[in-house]
């Protein structure tokens, strides 16, 4: 069962070509010299360039350099990260010494944070910015993608090969079981809602990847309790480009990808279902056998081309510095049928008034979506429909598709229908439009320049239609008696309208006098999330109302919450070593009820610049900072609008009560939790911020502890004592711990070649310490959770001492030839009778440790890189084996289907409804995953004069994986591995041009 | 400096004035949810709600057929989770009078082969459907206190009506009651006197306890439900109460080791004395216009092709049939799911009509219990076609859903309840009306026969076997069986009984169903069932 997914990366050979030529440099003026920093110590790495020309070099470990110049007594620039740029004259055969400045720019670099911004060197809490020439290269659908592998504590998974589908975020490891996992993610200053959009797979799909700027991920409570009761699963702050003053710059880029998928799930062949059946079956079933091998994975997935292009404007007119953007994306699915079309316009304006006073930033961005989904259903369809049937029937029923019939030519009701059909056949198209602006005004006071007056005002709206439209003839819709009446015409329609302002006074002062800088916020937030859910009935394919059917009760739902929050920051440098960060948030939440609608949520943390104090004199440490934090965080996303009511709901039409000559709609309550209140989550985090060697290696170490109470459980109730027999209540306490650690190496930094390597990893742990309203009540042995096909009840447990997910099955007993047993289990607690208490605790699904490792190599105009990641210790439920690995999946239903190859090897008959509860199908799914590997090409300014720049990439996405996971694919978040839209390998080639 | 602490301070002030002016918006209710004070404001409300109490009886959910009134967690198939249907599966498919052809998941595994444990889904799925229908009702009750319909504004006849409601309301959980006590033996009792949503724990009484209860409440409501037959039709009256009283006496010796057949007796004889009478035909019992037979039947269970649909219920008894093409079962067509073992069709003979055997393409003998179809006979005892032949005028267009209504209570159990009382020894009876009413229902099932009415005994295994002809599918085998001491044991083996063709004795706990684990883990007070 050991299979190794690998692939050597086909641009390998290529840049090791590149890399053996074109070495040429003509000797003119050899002009040397040493470059120092402000107390003498020599520089690696700068710069050093001929003023006028492109010729350039680079210092070595000593500080000293070489250069040819055109003339004999240049002038030369020398610039370095951290210092200013300086000019300096020389003279062939004179050596110079130049002593470079460190640059204030850098000391004050500022980095996003909730609510403003800070200084990077005050920073005390755990954050990570990435920014636009580290994102990840290729065809990126959805923005989350572009950072995945390159944050510490952070984990992107995708949920699929579908364009635009979203991923699963998770920042270190979440901090809930039953309401949401999910950062807040704030786009210019909007927190976006949790909930999707209706006809989008992603909500995050309608920001243009190429339009971000920046990501910044806030990680622990020092960052995030800003945030309140929603900071507690991390916080990821998205920034656009902005407009830069200056002359009109046209970026344009355009990218063609293909993708194709790299496996197949193992099913038997139609040779192979003919053995079976003629083997074990019944006549019935052998009378049934069809004389094709249809493969039909192969007939539903297709080579998917797609192109992404994109172009931009940016410049000053006057003193209004703009960007404008238009991108129109056409992205195909290598399911058949799949695909989405995007057109995405986004402006920036970005003017500063009043003699500087007031700075404007206004953001309007708009993406309108066209989708026809594919119905997934056929991914599962593919792998279990009669591979001995062929596609098309040479009739013209059913569209021509071959489908399931009785003797007298109607179709079978209930039977699996041809998943070629089902794709071809089904018309599901959206068209979502959405809307996120902004205007943000902060002015600095006239008479008081150290303060600052900021508003936010932003939008995010968004309408979307669509509809599902299947034929008559359809098999899926198709009505046996009257195919008139068949077919689906099905719409839907949804709004949504988040309004967002925020209003907050900043007051900076340098304090000389005791050495000491304050940064002071206090503010105001108001975010209120509507949406109008329209009802519509049923219609078939002609049109006319699905009978039995009535008019929906409510034409329309409108689900709406409020947040209220005020907060305030307090950072406090002293002597520039020590640093104090404080924040307080007080939220209130229209989703609980009375009495639990505020809270407050508290940090604080504080940061001592070690190097200042104890490696001032270092030329080995170049930075080193220590951070220690506090705070406590909410959650409440995930919480139904108003779960703390018990509800009654109107029944439809066809659910109705007959008394005497009248049916009466009837009403029923939902089950509810008066209770309810949001998660609150503990953490703690202490790190060391570190740069050696002139800042050549930098990186940081975090460690962290977050424990969140009153957590979310859905509690079974007693039953009789609740409408429903489960409730989500707040009875859970829940421990994650971690350590990331993360590295950054400039190995090479010469003036033609440079390599630079990021390296990181996230242990993180997670442990349930409590699930019942009475503390460690022996009597529960933890919530029952993940539904996988085929299975009675549920595999995972999350259990008092264990982590979530931990997978919860029988010990499947082998025969001496080491083949599974069917339904045989060990009896672990030796009663005499098998049952679930003989179900043991087993692996986790959650991997233990997660790396990312990603490499940019550039070559004068070449350059190179890629990004893998890993995961290690992370288990998967073959669902596909489990499901379909048995005899009764060929012929235990009144049409024969297929099995997964896994029958062959244990000829399980799937006469017992407890097989699928067996470990024998958890696995190790530890993977390396190389994500990307690109190469690009940069043929620099072209033309005379003109500054005309051309770029080539190619890029290969998911080139390879190796694991020993046996299934289609070893990352899925969630652990449950059953018809996976396959994640394809794609080749993207993209110019990208710069006027 | 001045201006900056009064910036400083005016920064609170001016949170503090938004924080005032908005948190009115944090109070948010639903546009479109009903809150308990919205839907019991009105006559109207009360009665809808009630609807639910009996809806719940026959549909998934409130949605649809594919809805559900219960949590993923107890059944991941809601269309499969329906009242009857799950009742079904555990009181005729695990005898002689059913099995099943298919084992995929949302199959009823083990359930014939007498192998089942406590995450088995048709026996979550009755235990929650029943503390479901309870909950509603408890909470019925409390929404209908004297008290709550004066603050209400309720008064007159519309407070006279929703006191009916109530007894109404005490029937429905009176009767889930006794299905978790015949089922489960010793449920935990939860009343309208806990609060709905508290954290108590419901206590275990004991099968004597819950039988005490039950029979204390029906007593009770006795006599102020409405006489028989003057209530609408779908809802219970007093017959109804009488006849649950009559099933549960039969068994008393089964639920509280004390046998009390003389309480049989009498309210047998109450039902009886109540002027129903037998319908002619047998054929026409279960049929799509079977409301008309409101002479035979006391309460009936009410399904609609368009307005009560559901995958379950008599749907599932027109579908479920194997081989039995859809023009004879009013329908689309048939699942090939049940067969009749090769035991019970023994049962009748050429001359009774009321197994309605459907043998055209089926082999009599249930030689494979799994994968065929064809092994084993079938029946058209439920058919969704109207007395005249037609198919159920309310059909909906997929003919899936049937019209059939399923009696819970009708005549001839009250007969058999009788007989069977006087032989085990009940006064208040005597041996000549129980013949006289075996012989009524004998001529009925033998139209052909000139000798129908010699054909009955007043002997008890010919009661036994004569339950077995008479109410097949009904709902009643397996605690017949029980109660005849023939259901676990060796005295009466049936096809695939303990998964052997030829039928093995099994294990005595199979008496009882196990407590689903979820409520063992909920309610640490619970003690399981022996064996499981």
């Amino acid at each position: 069962m050991k299979k190794t997914t690998k692939k050597i990366p086909k641009f390998f050979p290529v840049l090791l070509l590149f890399l053996l030529t074109a070495f040429s440099a003509l000797a003119q003026n050899a002009i040397t010299g040493k470059v120092t920093d402000s107390k003498g110590n020599p520089v690696e790495g700068v710069t050093v360039t001929v003023k006028g020309t492109t010729v350039s070099s680079q210092t070595a470990a000593d500080g000293t350099f070489k250069i040819s110049a055109p003339t004999a007594s240049p002038t030369l620039l020398f610039s370095s990260i951290g210092f200013g740029l300086q000019e300096s004259k020389a003279t062939a055969g004179n050596a110079v010494t130049v002593r470079l400045i460190e640059s204030n720019q850098q000391l004050n670099e500022v980095v996003v944070v909730g609510y403003g911004t800070t200084r990077k060197k005050d920073l005390t809490g755990a954050v990570t910015t990435v920014t636009a020439k580290e994102f990840q290269k290729g065809n990126i659908t959805t923005p989350e993608q572009l950072i995945a592998g390159k944050v510490p504590g952070v984990s992107i998974i995708s949920n699929g090969g579908q364009p635009g589908s979203g991923s699963t975020i998770r920042i270190r490891g979440g901090s809930s079981l039953n309401a949401s996992n999910d950062p807040l993610i704030v786009v210019d200053g909007i927190p976006l809602d949790a909930n999707g959009i209706s006809g989008a797979s992603n909500g995050l799909s309608f920001i243009n990847p190429n339009d971000i700027e920046t990501f910044t991920v806030l990680k622990d409570a020092s960052a995030t309790a800003i945030y309140g009761t929603r900071g507690a699963n991390g916080v990821i702050i998205i920034t656009t480009k902005k407009g830069k003053a200056g002359g009109l710059k046209v970026n344009f880029s355009s990218n063609t990808s293909w993708a194709e998928i790299t496996k197949k799930v193992d099913v038997l062949t139609g040779d192979q279902v003919r053995s079976v059946i003629n083997a074990g079956g019944n006549a019935q079933q052998k009378s049934q056998l069809g004389t094709a091998n249809t493969d039909w994975q192969d007939a539903i997935y297709r080579t998917a081309v797609s192109t992404d292009n994109n172009i931009s404007l940016s410049g000053g007119i006057k003193k209004l510095p703009y960007r404008l953007s238009i991108g129109y994306a056409y992205l195909n699915g290598v399911l058949i049928t799949d695909h989405l079309e995007r057109q995405s316009a986004s402006l920036a304006l970005n003017p500063v008034l009043l003699n500087n006073h007031l700075k404007v930033d206004i953001n309007v961005k708009a993406i309108a979506q066209k989708a026809r989904f594919a119905d997934q259903g056929a991914i599962g369809g593919a792998v279990s429909f009669d591979p001995t049937q062929p596609i098309y029937s040479n009739t013209k029923r059913f569209g021509g598709y071959y489908e399931w019939l009785e003797s007298n030519g109607k179709l079978i009701l209930n039977r699996p229908n041809n998943p070629v059909g089902l794709l071809e056949q089904r018309y599901d198209e959206q068209n979502p439009m959405r809307s996120i602006g902004n205007i943000q005004l902060d002015y600095k006071f006239h008479f008081l320049p150290e303060l600052h007056a900021n508003v936010n005002l932003g939008y995010d709206v968004s309408k979307s239609t669509g509809n599902v439209f299947i034929s008559d003839s359809a098999a899926v819709a198709y009505k046996n008696d009257n195919p008139y009446q068949g077919g689906v015409k099905n719409f839907n329609k949804q709004r949504k309208l988040n309004t967002v302002f925020d209003f907050y006074l900043n007051y900076v002062k340098d304090l000389s006098r005791i050495k000491s800088r304050i940064d002071l916020t206090a503010g105001y937030t108001y975010n209120n999330y509507y949406a109008k859910n329209y009802f519509y009935r049923g219609y078939t394919a002609n049109g006319d109302t699905v009978l039995g059917t009535k008019n929906p009760d409510f034409l329309f739902d409108e689900p709406e919450n409020t947040l209220i929050g005020v907060f305030g920051r307090l950072v406090f440098n002293f002597r520039d070593k020590y640093l104090l960060t404080a924040t307080v948030r007080r939220d209130g939440s229209s989703r609980f009820a009375e009495g639990n609608k505020w809270g407050t949520f508290p940090s604080v943390a504080l940061g001592w610049k070690l190097k200042e104090d104890l490696f001032k004199a270092s030329r080995v440490v170049s930075d080193m900072k220590l951070r220690v934090s506090y705070g406590i965080t909410g959650q409440q996303d995930g919480i139904g609008n108003y779960s703390f009511l018990s509800s009654y709901f109107l029944s439809s039409p066809n659910s109705s009560t007959g008394f005497g000559n009248t049916y009466l709609q009837t009403y029923a309550p939902s089950g509810f939790y008066a209770a309810l209140k949001w998660e609150e989550t503990t953490t703690y985090n202490a790190a060391l911020d570190y740069g050696f060697f002139n800042n050549r290696i930098t990186g940081s170490v975090d460690v962290y502890y977050k424990k969140t109470k009153d957590l979310l459980n859905l509690v079974a109730q007693p039953a009789g004592n609740n409408f429903s027999a489960y409730v989500l209540a707040n009875v859970g306490d829940m421990e994650n711990r971690g350590v990331e650690f993360n590295v950054n190496l400039q190995v090479i930094k010469k003036r033609d070649v440079s390599l630079d390597l990021n390296f990181n990893t996230t242990y993180n742990r997670n442990k349930i310490t409590n699930l019942t309203p009475i503390k460690d009540d022996p009597n529960y042995i933890g919530q029952l959770t993940g539904n996988a096909a085929g299975v009675n009840g549920f595999i995972f447990l999350n259990a008092v001492g264990g982590p979530r997910s931990t997978f919860y099955l029988y010990r499947q007993i082998y025969d001496k030839a080491g083949k599974p047993i069917e339904g045989l289990f060990e009896d672990t607690n030796r009663d005499g009778i098998i049952n679930d208490k003989d179900k043991y605790k087993g692996q986790s699904a959650d991997p233990s440790v997660f790396y990312g490792f990603s490499a940019n190599f550039t070559y004068k105009k070449f350059n190179a890189g890629f990004v893998a990641r890993a995961n290690f210790n992370n288990h998967m439920y073959n669902n596909v084996f489990s499901n379909l690995g048995r005899f009764n999946q060929v012929a235990g239903a009144y049409t024969i289907g297929n099995a997964s190859t896994n029958y062959l090897e244990t000829g399980f008959q799937g006469s017992t409804d407890v097989q699928t509860s067996s470990d024998y199908y958890i696995q190790n799914a530890s993977f390396l995953r190389m994500d990307n590997i690109n190469l690009g090409y940069n043929f620099g300014k072209i033309g005379k004069g003109q500054n005309f720049n051309i770029r080539l990439i190619a890029v290969v996405q998911n080139v390879f994986v190796v694991t020993k996971y046996s299934g289609l694919d070893p990352e899925i978040s969630g652990g449950i591995d059953n018809n996976l839209y396959p994640r394809p390998r794609v080749y993207t080639l993209g110019v990208n041009l710069d006027f | 400096m001045k201006n900056n602490i009064k910036i400083l301070a005016a920064i609170p002030l001016f949170a503090f004035v938004l924080i005032t002016g908005c948190t009115k918006k944090l109070d948010l209710t639903p546009t479109t949810g009903l809150t308990n004070n919205v839907v019991f404001s009105t006559p109207l409300g009360y009665k809808q709600a009630l609807a639910k109490l009996y809806g719940t009886m026959l549909t998934t959910g409130s949605q649809g057929p594919g809805s559900g009134d219960l949590p993923s967690q107890i059944i991941s198939d809601a269309g499969n989770s329906d009242f009857y249907r799950n009742l079904w599966y555990l009181q005729c498919l695990s005898t002689d009078e059913a099995g099943w052809t298919y084992s995929n998941n949302t199959d009823p595994i083990g359930i014939h082969q007498l192998n089942w444990t406590s995450v088995n889904f048709s026996v979550k799925c009755i235990y929650y459907r029943a503390y479901y229908i309870i909950t509603l009702c408890n909470n019925y009750l409390i929404e209908s206190t004297d008290d709550k319909l004066a603050t209400r504004n309720i008064t007159g006849q519309d407070a006279t009506n929703i006191k009916l409601y109530r007894e109404e309301a005490r029937f429905v959980r009176a009767y889930q009651y006794s299905l978790l006590m015949d089922l489960f033996g010793n449920p935990p009792l939860v009343t309208d006197a806990t609060p709905i949503g508290s954290n108590s724990f419901p206590q275990q009484v004991g099968r004597a306890g819950i039988f005490d209860f039950v029979q204390s409440e029906l007593q009770a409501i006795e006599t102020t439900l409405p006489e028989p037959g003057t209530n609408e039709y779908g809802r219970v009256d007093r017959a109804a109460a009488w006849s649950l009283l009559a099933r549960n006496y039969l068994n008393s010796e089964v639920y509280t080791t004390i046998p009390n057949y003389t309480e049989a007796i009498t309210y047998s004889k109450k039902v009886i004395a109540a002027g129903y009478s037998l319908h002619s035909d047998f054929k026409e019992l279960m049929l799509a216009d079977n409301e008309l037979n409101t002479n035979e039947f006391i309460w009936t269970l009410r399904y609609d092709g368009l307005s009560t649909q559901t995958f379950g219920g008599t749907t599932f008894l027109i579908h479920g049939p194997a081989g039995v093409p859809g023009s004879i079962s009013g329908s689309s067509g048939t699942w090939n799911c049940i067969r009749v073992t090769q035991q019970f069709v023994g049962l009748f003979d050429n001359q009774d009509i009321r197994g309605q055997f459907w043998t055209s393409g089926q082999s009599l003998i249930m030689g494979t219990l799994l994968g065929d179809a064809t092994q084993g006979y079938s029946s058209t005892k439920f058919r969704n076609v109207t007395r005249s032949g037609a198919i159920a005028p309310n059909i909906d267009i997929d003919k899936t859903f049937s019209s059939i209504d399923f009696p819970v209570f009708r005549l001839p159990e009250l007969y058999l309840i009788y007989a069977e009382s006087v032989l085990r020894g009940g006064t208040g009876g005597d041996n000549a009306t129980a013949l006289g009413y075996l012989q009524q229902l004998a001529v009925r099932g033998r139209p052909t026969d000139a000798n129908a009415a010699a054909f009955a005994e007043l002997n008890l295994q010919y009661i036994l076997d004569e339950r077995g002809r008479e109410l097949m599918w009904e709902g009643h085998r397996r605690t017949d069986l029980i109660r005849y001491g023939q259901f676990t044991t060796a005295a009466y083996l049936w096809a695939w009984k303990g998964n052997v063709a030829s039928g093995t004795a099994v294990d005595a706990k199979y008496n009882l169903y196990p407590i689903p684990s979820d409520d063992l883990t909920s309610n640490p007070t619970l003690i399981q069932n022996s064996g499981y």
